[in-house]
């Protein structure tokens, strides 16, 4: 069963369709890569999925409710997570602090809150740098802080928004552990944007390609990378 | 945050020596005053710093609730002699009220917006309360032949008031609440997507800051026995000097509005007293004009104020002393 | 009826006084992103450079406004270098730090006035002081004439500034994006000084047109801070049509509340229209015009 359904989403802010006529389904338990080239909509869908703006037309449905005109902080309970691409860690916190606000979601007590920012820090290897302020974390970290704040509010359905740009090969690889892990040892299922192709092919079961906010194909990754449409669309038509 | 003990030693230290302070010295009424006023405004810094200072909703009106409570005391005084220490009860719920109603509108609005704002509802109320005579005397004002002449019961009330004051700040910062006011505070949008009703917790964070600024209202007119419009509600005498008292001791901490208040009552009358005699008259009216250049200082220099950036005072102290040592 | 038409053209001729105090709070509020809470108090400042030269120097308070406007522009100058702008790499908990270093600037201004002039109201004489021109019933005010066309010369100055000079270029490329601007060699520092400067110049000039008009005393600076922001809030953000408009819109609410509805109100009705503009019209007046 589906878990989240996009059905005919579009986005128009003025005069521009940032998002057009968009459908897709995510499976329970799969991770869905996301692709296309800069500015082709994808942090918009994101934003849609989570209501940061309304939709234009077209409808959200998550786990069988309509979730398009529910708020922000609503959905968030209703257990979709998600990091942001410009990371927005709560700065003048500690990082531990920064899990703390999250798990009070799900957590009423101070002492459960605690529990869960525990097992966050130690599943996101953040651990050892749990009392620096998030402000002062190197873009690794606070890259890792943003999955963890997620995590950390229990979701079902987790929207990670490049989160592995600007991380060199070890944090790479660190990185792709955890996100595996988050679906193998948690059961979120993940919906996934990122640039690096290494991710992103590596990781997905199912790519949705789309360009200019239109839906250019979906398939396996190695359906996706063999799709001319695709490569043209990355790479511009004049390389073939 | 969570690791500290919940109330050290010394705050208790600080509340017994508060308590005790009137039985140790033998103060003249003017020093009573004085302390009064001390924790007068520690409520006021106190209250708008758990508004602005922990939830970021910088509010340039908080005279209407201190105002409002002031006259949820004096009203029902004016109109059906009903005893103004009533005011100790609706003073604070009726700020509450207020603040809830005003919060409807001026949540919509963001930052420097949101301050605009509350001025502008101060400022409206300011001026109601002066045209509506049938209800508040107008600008006569309201006058009570209050009930006690020694001072002292009063200090011992308005401690009570701080007290309750920063304790809740205190424990309100250990619950969620507390986080989600610091994370509203930082970034209302990745407030949201945690799960956060960010409307919901500034209205719980104005209810409770509220509440203690219209107990300080009520207060005061009991303490004074009068109250009128341009008092209450005035900008610069309660808005800006609960802003001042926060930044001067430090935004968002929880003993900041305390020191801030403190420094400036001292430095107030320093002034006003003339140096206590041994400056000339002239200086007297500066006192205002000393708030305008220690609050740029303060901006300028110690963004955390004197609390939030303690260590950086002692680090700059500690380093001058060891240059004259040098010497 | 003439009290409708004598209403109508005072509110008129005063709203054009304000759309110069709201031209130069709209022209700072769109390149600085701030509040200025100093706004008025530097129209104080003005006024009372204006005032000493008449009382101390006998020079006419029109002729005087090469003395007020030059001081307070310099005055101006210095402050945002050195006491707003060194805030901006400043990390701070309130990102208002310099919305309340504005507070401070004016507390300063506002007490260092009360201190060299005492809180007395001032006001100047001169020969054209009381004048006004009848118009069968309806009497319209010389000097309020006169500061109006002074206004009106003053937008259509700023206006070809910002529209035909290179200054005026820069200035609005820092309003739009001040990381682009500077990227393409503005230097959004000087910019920032120099627009702070212009905007205090203009209600400086503002101010010393008032000076035959308004009483003065200490005090008058908070109460034109608050319908300079009334007016800009009105008007729409860094607009100068809408800055006009909103003068307008604030002097007719005024009049108009003040003779139909009641006096003790009028300062009132500015900022009930302000808030409900905040709320439902968050763009202000202008954003009415397209649709």
């Amino acid at each position: 069963m589906s878990i989240l359904s996009l059905k005919n989403v579009t986005k128009n802010f003025g005069g521009l369709t940032a998002v057009n006529n968009v459908s897709f389904d995510v499976e329970e338990g799969e991770i869905l890569g996301l692709i296309g080239p800069n500015g082709s909509g994808k942090t918009t869908i994101f934003n849609l999925i989570n209501h940061f703006f309304p939709v234009s037309s077209g409808d959200i449905i998550f786990k069988g409710n309509n979730i398009t005109h529910k708020k922000t902080h609503e959905i968030a309970m209703l257990g979709i997570g998600r990091t942001f691409q410009v990371v927005k860690p709560l700065k003048r916190l500690s990082v531990a602090d920064n899990i703390m606000a999250a798990a009070f979601s799900r957590e009423s007590t101070f002492e459960g809150a605690k529990r869960v920012t525990r097992e966050v820090l130690e599943f996101t290897h953040l651990d050892h740098v749990a009392h620096q302020k998030a402000g002062g974390l190197p873009i690794a970290g606070r890259k890792r802080l943003e999955i963890a704040k997620a995590l950390a509010t229990r979701p079902t359905l987790l929207l990670l928004d490049e989160t592995a740009a600007g991380l060199n090969p070890a944090e790479l690889d660190e990185a792709i552990d955890i996100i595996r892990a988050i679906r193998s040892d948690l059961g979120i299922t993940i919906i996934i944007v990122e640039h690096i192709m290494k991710v992103i092919m590596n990781i997905s079961d199912r790519i949705h390609a789309i360009a200019y906010g239109t839906t250019i194909t979906e398939g396996s990754p190695a359906e996706v990378a063999a799709n001319p449409t695709v490569i043209e669309a990355y790479l511009g038509s004049d390389y073939h | 945050m969570h690791n500290d003990k919940f109330i050290s030693k010394s705050e208790i230290g600080i509340f017994i020596f508060a308590l005790v302070l009137p039985f140790i010295f033998d103060f003249s009424p003017y020093i009573q005053g004085l302390l009064i006023f001390v924790m007068l405004w520690v409520v006021l810094g106190t209250s708008w710093n758990l508004l602005a200072g922990y939830t970021g909703q910088v509010s340039f009106g908080h005279a209407a609730f201190f105002g409002i409570g002031a006259y949820a005391a004096g009203v029902p005084f004016f109109l059906f002699k009903v005893s103004p220490w009533w005011g100790l009860l609706f003073g604070g719920i009726t700020a509450v009220i207020l603040g809830y109603l005003l919060g409807i509108v001026v949540f919509r609005l963001r930052g420097p917006y949101f301050a605009l704002g509350t001025l502008a509802a101060a400022e409206i109320l300011r001026i109601a309360f002066g045209q509506e005579e049938w209800l508040t005397n107008g600008h006569n004002g309201i006058l009570y032949i209050t009930t006690w002449v020694s001072k002292y019961p009063y200090y011992f009330i308005i401690l009570a008031i701080a007290a309750g004051t920063i304790l809740t700040v205190k424990v309100v910062m250990r619950r969620r609440e507390g986080y989600y006011f610091l994370s509203i505070r930082e970034d209302e949008d990745a407030a949201s997507a945690i799960g956060i009703n960010a409307s919901k917790y500034k209205n719980i964070s104005m209810g409770l800051s509220s509440f203690w600024a219209g107990m300080a209202g009520a207060f005061y007119f009991i303490y004074m026995g009068f109250i009128d419009p341009e008092t209450v509600f005035a900008l610069h005498n309660i808005s800006i000097i609960s802003i001042l008292v926060g930044i001067i001791g430090g935004v968002g901490t929880i003993w900041g509005p305390a020191i801030g208040a403190i420094i400036m009552v001292l430095l107030q009358e320093t002034f006003r007293s003339a140096f206590f005699g041994f400056a000339p008259q002239w200086v007297s009216g500066m006192h205002a004009f000393v708030f305008g250049l220690l609050v740029i200082f303060v901006i300028l220099y110690l963004p955390g104020g004197v609390v939030g950036d303690w260590d950086l005072i002692k680090k700059k102290l500690h380093l001058k002393r060891k240059s004259e040592m040098k010497k | 009826m003439e009290m409708f038409l004598q209403s109508l053209i005072s509110g008129l001729l005063v709203g054009g006084l304000y759309a110069i105090i709201g031209l130069g709070m709209s022209l700072i509020m769109g390149v600085l992103k701030i509040i200025n809470l100093a706004h008025g108090q530097l129209m104080m400042v003005a006024m009372y450079v204006s005032w000493s030269a008449w009382n101390y120097l006998g020079i006419d308070p029109y002729l005087s406004v090469v003395l007020s406007v030059p001081f307070t522009f310099y005055l101006a100058k210095f402050l945002s270098k050195y006491l707003l702008n060194p805030l901006i790499e400043k990390d701070s908990i309130l990102p208002e730090n310099q919305v309340l270093m504005t507070v401070g600037i004016g507390m300063v201004l506002v007490e260092l006035a009360r201190f060299l002039f005492t809180s007395d109201y001032r006001s100047v004489q001169t020969s054209y002081t009381g004048q006004a021109w009848d118009l069968g019933g309806v009497s319209i005010s010389i000097p309020l004439l006169i500061a109006f066309i002074v206004s009106l010369l003053l937008t259509a100055g700023l206006f070809y500034l910002l529209m035909k000079t290179d200054l005026g270029r820069s200035i609005r490329a820092t309003a739009q994006d001040r990381l682009a601007a500077s990227l393409m060699g503005v230097s959004a520092e000087k910019i920032t000084v120099l627009t702070y400067g212009i905007g205090s110049a203009l209600i400086a000039a503002a101010g010393t047109f008032f000076l035959p008009i308004f009483y003065l005393y200490p005090d008058v600076g908070p109460e034109f801070t608050a319908k300079a922001f009334v007016i800009t809030i009105l008007g729409g953000l860094g607009s100068t049509v809408g800055a006009i408009t909103g003068g307008i819109v604030l002097a007719l609410a005024e009049t108009f509340g003040a003779t139909y509805l009641s006096s003790g109100y009028r300062d009132a009705y500015g900022l009930v229209i302000f808030l409900l503009v905040l709320v439902f019209l968050p763009g202000g007046l202008k954003s009415l015009t397209k649709v």
